[in-house]
């Protein structure tokens, strides 16, 4: 029997896959981590989980809307069981070709571990078979998932959801328990979750989710709507705020620096996005601003400073920062600002390596250290107290203040006379000048207040840190808060804070670790392929700001519209054909 | 009254003061008057018997020729993709890696074995169709899996993909071939050698580096201007939708594209390979770039443009921080080279945006 044509196609993309993560050295690495202990580690779930993904769609096969899908739990099976099996043979013909030569010296991570996790240290015979068959077993699942019906599948994706969940996120979790005898009962000593621990999550997960199914959308429903749910909305929002506000208390101190990272991200992600998300303008140099904030502190506020050193108090030097960045953004947004939106992209990239490649150069040296950096830079001595990275506790409220600033900002200047400027523009500005608006005016605010914002978060950063190298700003960092920006949602507030959540919190920043350390040596792989899937499946980001997402899929929206007309005169046209 | 006040109003508008462009004025002459200070002070350090002799100058200026020739062979690749799709691949960076990096592992293996020494041009010119196969194949997937499905998206969604591409494939790159910096084998004696063309002594590699442009230019330009392809490929430039109503695969012509230019992209990865020796994952990075650049100074969707732009681009960076900054009396001016290079872009921005020989965009994409 020739299998089906998804079966084969989904099969040999998801052997590529193996092969692919099996020779970059992520199984190995993240074999280290336990998920389940001691059955499932973390390498293991990089292994199989694709194929799962794999044979699910195998099983969904071709996706049309028009007709009702077919949902069979043993044919699903079948076709997810073919892809896996075919991955399989794929993986083991990777294996099989590359065992034979010593590729270790070009490939560092073909190496005997990753052949020892990939033949689940069986050899390369048995082990061959035994991962076909897992690949098979684990491809059926995924595909008997598709089978399934919608209550089934919503309880095991929800139960291996926070299974997941729970695992990765140990460290915060143990964390905020903070009481070791239970921490225990839910996690092994050496990391993971006990079997049994993981079960009762599953299947509370499962549970909750078949017994209030449907409930939640209802809920949400009755508080966009009812007035009692305006009220209860309002107490949510209130609640949320407390929580922020008492979060870091019930916190130690890793958490809270991570979460001072996060917060530094939004912030940066809050002015990228009035640059990129608000304005249209795709700046790849976002990361000089940046520089300007924290080398301009570092100036001001150090006793260390080669040249120029005032020592001034951190609030008193804040305003003299935002004038260096307002003239910063005028300066790099004045030559840009007839330019097609491309070449303002790499122009603006340009700009940003051109301020570190100049801090770092010796004719700047003299101002601005060079290599060496400014060093002991005072935190934000507020009164009494001196607030820097050596207490986080502290520190996260005072970046806690700046993002809320930036947020109000961002949000009063969407639904401003300005941001209205700048969606005209955005959308076309050759009408958005016809029709009176001053672009040059509109783009140059959209740069000068990404860049007083991004000043900001430059200031508190060289204040936490207490030093700053030009390191910390190479164009990576642009990069990194435009991806979040875009995974978040371009042009959306609360899009940015989760972007950055998600991205910084869990997967880490430029230069710091997330919650999954493990995932650092592969974090910019991730978010070069999350840039590439977003862009392609789904441009207006996770949390859309409803605008921006009509003006992406503007074409399907006039595509549904011509379909639902066509449809009206099919209509007609058996109307009249009856009458 | 009202009567009165028209004219007035009208003679008030007779000149409008404008911010940006008098920003920009001033920015011109700023620059000018800047590189104009800069050469006269080192013309007269070397009237004064400072700086640099006249045969270091020679030497630099040949071997910015031969860094400049590379850029513009990646430069096509550029220039290629935006004349047809609209877009800057800014992977195209990394296409030229991947053929520098793939090529080692042949150069290695030659190397090794003894035949690199004995056989140095049959060596080389297996590296090069190793390099040219896997950055024509990297060209050809990326297009396929990413810009493909992107088509006619607005012009900003396929420049952000191809900024995750561009990553994706660096650090793949990482993960497959690990951080370290790697080194091509030393060049064979054969080309160690310095050799003397009209007069002029210049090191084996460097000629080569520069005969290999010259020869892949005309051969690129007999393929664009004479075959068939060629055709097909300017007129999916000029217009996607009518050169498909005459006949034409528009995705066919356009992966075409991508293939030329990876081809290019790897021959200059060669080029990295004799002039630099030492690659790593980020070796694409900086000089994808600067061949942006260098696409843009020639006058995009331009050709010889692109080549002209590159060589030009190598002199600027390599020439110009000694000739310019070291005689405005900046200490440290070859760290500079790369601001140097950036800044060539923003001034080719601000003073010529077409390019020096114009640009050449497809219907659509003419502002």
């Amino acid at each position: 029997m020739r299998p089906d044509r998804y079966s084969r196609k989904w099969g040999v993309v998801a052997g590529i896959v193996v092969a692919f993560i099996g020779a970059i050295g992520m199984l190995d690495s993240f074999n280290n981590r336990m998920m389940i202990s001691p059955i499932l580690s973390l390498g293991y779930i990089a292994l199989f989980l694709p194929i799962a993904v794999f044979g699910y769609l195998a099983a969904r096969g071709e996706v049309n809307i028009l007709e009702e899908p077919r949902r069979n739990v043993a044919e699903g099976a079948a076709k997810g069981g073919t892809a896996g099996f075919i991955a399989g043979l794929v993986a083991v013909a990777f294996m099989v070709v590359t065992n034979p030569y010593n590729l270790n010296e070009f490939f560092p991570n073909i190496n005997s571990a990753m052949y020892e996790i990939m033949t689940f240290a069986l050899g390369l015979g048995i082990g061959s078979v035994v991962l076909i068959a897992a690949l098979a077993g684990v491809g059926a699942l995924g595909g008997a998932l598709y089978g399934v019906g919608d209550q089934m599948r919503g309880g095991i994706l929800r139960a291996v959801g926070w299974i997941l969940g729970m695992a990765l996120f140990e460290l915060v979790i143990s964390d905020i328990i903070d009481v070791r005898e239970i921490v225990r009962l839910i996690y092994a000593r050496g990391g993971g979750l006990q079997v049994w621990s993981a079960l009762v999550i599953g299947g509370l997960a499962w549970w909750l989710s078949v017994r209030y199914k449907g409930k939640s959308a209802q809920f949400s429903e009755m508080a966009k709507t009812s007035e009692a749910g305006s009220r209860l909305r309002y107490s949510l929002i209130g609640l949320g705020i407390l929580l922020l506000v008492f979060l870091p208390m019930l916190v130690g101190g890793i958490v809270n620096e991570l979460l001072i990272n996060v917060a530094l991200f939004i912030l940066m992600g809050l002015g990228l996005n009035i640059v990129v998300g608000l304005a249209g303008l795709l700046d790849l140099g976002y990361v000089a601003f940046f520089a300007v904030g924290a080398y301009g502190m570092a100036v001001l506020t150090s006793p260390l400073s080669p040249t120029l050193a005032p020592m001034l108090n951190w609030w008193v030097a804040l305003p003299i920062v935002m004038i260096l960045a307002t003239i910063a953004g005028i300066l790099v947004g004045t030559p840009v600002i007839r330019m097609r939106g491309d070449y303002l992209a790499i122009v603006t990239l340009g700009f940003g390596e051109i301020v570190r490649i100049l801090l770092l150069s010796d004719w700047l040296t003299p101002f601005f250290g060079g290599a060496q950096g400014i060093t002991r830079i005072p935190g934000v001595v507020t009164g009494p107290v001196s607030i820097s990275g050596t207490s986080p506790e502290l520190f996260i409220y005072m970046t806690m203040i700046f993002v809320a600033i930036a947020a109000y900002i961002s949000y009063r200047a969407q639904n401003s006379r300005v941001g209205r400027a700048w969606a005209a523009m955005r959308e076309d500005e050759d009408v958005a000048e016809a029709i009176g608006i001053s672009t040059v005016q509109a783009k140059l605010l959209a740069f000068v207040l990404g860049a007083v914002i991004a000043s900001f978060a430059g200031a508190l950063f060289s204040a936490k840190v207490g030093t700053v190298f030009t390191n910390s700003f190479d164009v990576l960092v642009s990069i990194i808060i435009l991806v979040v920006v875009i995974v978040g949602g371009m042009g959306s507030i609360r899009g940015v804070a989760f972007g950055a959540l998600m991205l910084i919190g869990v997967l880490g920043g430029p230069k710091s670790q997330g919650l999954l350390t493990e995932f650092s040596e592969f974090k910019l792989l991730i978010y070069g392929g999350i840039l590439v899937y977003m862009m392609l499946r789904r441009p207006e980001g996770l949390l859309p700001s409803v605008r921006r997402s009509r003006e992406l899929h503007a074409e399907e929206a006039e595509q549904d519209a011509w379909l639902d007309r066509t449809g009206e005169f099919v209509a007609e046209d058996a109307e009249e054909a009856t009458t | 009254m009202s009567t009165e006040v028209a004219p007035e109003v009208a003679k008030t508008r007779r000149f409008k003061f404008n911010w940006v462009d008098s920003f920009l004025w001033f920015v011109r002459v700023a620059a000018i008057i800047a590189i104009t200070i800069g050469v006269v002070g080192s013309f007269q350090n070397f009237a004064a018997g400072e700086g640099p002799s006249a045969v270091a100058w020679r030497d630099l200026i040949i071997s910015s020729i031969s860094t400049g020739s590379m850029y513009g062979l990646i430069a096509l690749g550029y220039s290629m993709v935006y004349g047809v799709l609209g877009f800057i691949n800014f992977a195209h960076g990394e296409v030229f890696m991947s053929g520098t990096m793939v090529g080692l592992i042949s150069a290695t293996i030659l190397f090794r074995s003894g035949f690199w020494d004995s056989n140095p041009f049959i060596s080389i010119f297996v590296v090069l169709i190793v390099a040219m196969i896997t950055s024509t194949l990297v060209a050809i997937v990326i297009e396929r899996v990413a810009y493909r499905p992107l088509r006619g998206a607005p012009r900003l969604i396929p420049l952000i993909t191809s900024i995750g591409v561009s990553f994706f494939v660096q650090y793949t790159f990482a993960g497959l071939f690990g951080v370290a910096l790697r080194n091509y084998p030393p060049a064979p004696p054969q080309l160690a050698q310095t050799i003397s063309i009209f007069g002029l002594p210049i090191s084996g590699t460097r000629a080569l580096v520069i005969a290999v442009a010259i020869i892949s230019m005309i051969g690129l330009w007999y393929f664009v201007t004479k075959t068939k392809t060629g055709s097909a490929m300017r007129a999916v430039a000029e217009d996607k939708e009518i050169a498909g109503l005459m006949g034409i695969d528009v995705d066919k012509t356009i992966v075409t594209t991508f293939a030329v230019g990876g081809a290019m992209a790897g021959v200059a990865g060669l080029m990295w390979a004799l002039l630099f020796r030492g690659v790593d994952f980020l070796t694409g990075f900086l000089p994808g770039i600067k061949a942006f650049t260098a696409a843009v100074l020639g006058g995009i969707g331009n050709l010889p443009g692109a080549m002209l732009g590159g060589v030009i681009l190598g002199l600027f960076e390599g020439v110009g921080p000694l000739l310019v900054l070291g005689g405005l009396g900046i200490p440290g001016v070859s760290q500079l080279k790369d601001a140097v290079a950036f800044a060539a872009l923003v001034l080719v921005l601000i003073f010529r945006p077409t390019g020096l020989l114009g640009e050449r965009l497809g219907s659509e994409d003419r502002v």
